[in-house]
């Protein structure tokens, strides 16, 4: 059986360092490397953050929904990452995945923050329907040879 | 997330301690805006970041917020000793071509 785990949180920024050290310590049964663990936080911490700021214009029931599920292979393992908000949703996806694209400029955003997720995950995609919410779906495999992670990081 | 702040001479360091996301950007800049008002003669201003346990995307918009902030006192503004992680979001953002890392 694949081991799994839901979280329903407020979406407010308190819960930010809970949030990825949450994942963080679930990904620990796959026995990830530093690395691979620092990577989970800070893209756990980039998809929730978003939440925070940009998926509720105040008001009651702002939440995030997290879900993890830890599958086991020969070279260690996939954590798969949801994470969700019933909040705005995104107007155009593409270009919010742009590199600097940013709709804060003015509270010091820089528009990084899917990048980042991109960058330190193996795979992502985003599902957002406007007044709906946001989903953000993000792998990483734990566990890669190093020469693999070389041939990924190059 | 603590700061920590000692001049050197004509230099003033300010220490990062903690964690750097949206939670704790809020104080962290209000302290380090203080700190810029305050010291508006110096030569410099030099982020520590060797104390940052965790850095997200929004460490890239607080030191450009900040690199802003001195810029109008004519203070220019570097990095010194961030984490091996930490290092990777400030190349991917470009930020070194505004503050020098030293
Ligand atoms: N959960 C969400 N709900 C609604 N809009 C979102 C959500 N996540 C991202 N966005 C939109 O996508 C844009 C890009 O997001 P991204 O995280 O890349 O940058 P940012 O949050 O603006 O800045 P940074 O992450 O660098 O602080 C945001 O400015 C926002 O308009
Ligand atoms: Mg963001």
């Amino acid at each position: 059986m694949t081991n799994y785990m839901k979280l329903e949180l407020a979406a407010i920024s308190e819960n930010e360092g809970f949030a990825r050290s949450a994942v963080a310590a679930f990904a620990l049964t796959l026995n990830p490397s530093l690395t691979e663990l620092s990577d989970i936080k800070t893209a756990v911490s980039e998809a929730v953050t978003n939440c925070v700021v940009h998926a509720y214009k105040g008001g009651e029931n702002a939440c995030v929904i997290i879900e993890c599920r830890a599958e086991k292979t020969e070279a260690g393992g996939i954590l798969h990452i949801a994470i969700a908000d019933r909040g705005c949703g995104i107007e155009d996806v593409d270009k919010a995945l742009t590199p600097f694209f940013t709709t804060l400029s003015d509270e010091e955003r820089s528009g990084m923050g899917f990048t980042i997720m991109q960058t330190f995950m193996h795979e992502f995609s985003v599902e957002s329907a406007k007044g709906k919410g946001t989903t953000v779906r993000m792998c990483k495999k734990i566990g890669m040879p190093e020469t693999e992670k070389e041939r990924l990081n190059a | 997330m603590k700061i920590c702040a000692q001049k050197k001479g004509n230099i003033l360091y300010i220490r990062l301690v903690g964690e750097l996301d949206e939670h704790n950007a809020a104080l962290a800049r209000k302290e380090a805006d203080r700190l810029a008002d305050e010291n508006a003669q110096i030569e410099r201003a030099v982020f520590d970041l060797s104390e940052v346990s965790f850095m997200d995307s929004t460490g890239i918009g607080f030191l450009i917020g900040r690199y802003k902030k001195f810029h109008r006192y004519g203070v220019p503004v570097s990095v010194t000793n961030p984490s091996v992680a930490t290092d990777r979001i400030l190349c991917m953002s470009g930020i070194y071509t505004l503050m020098s890392k030293i």
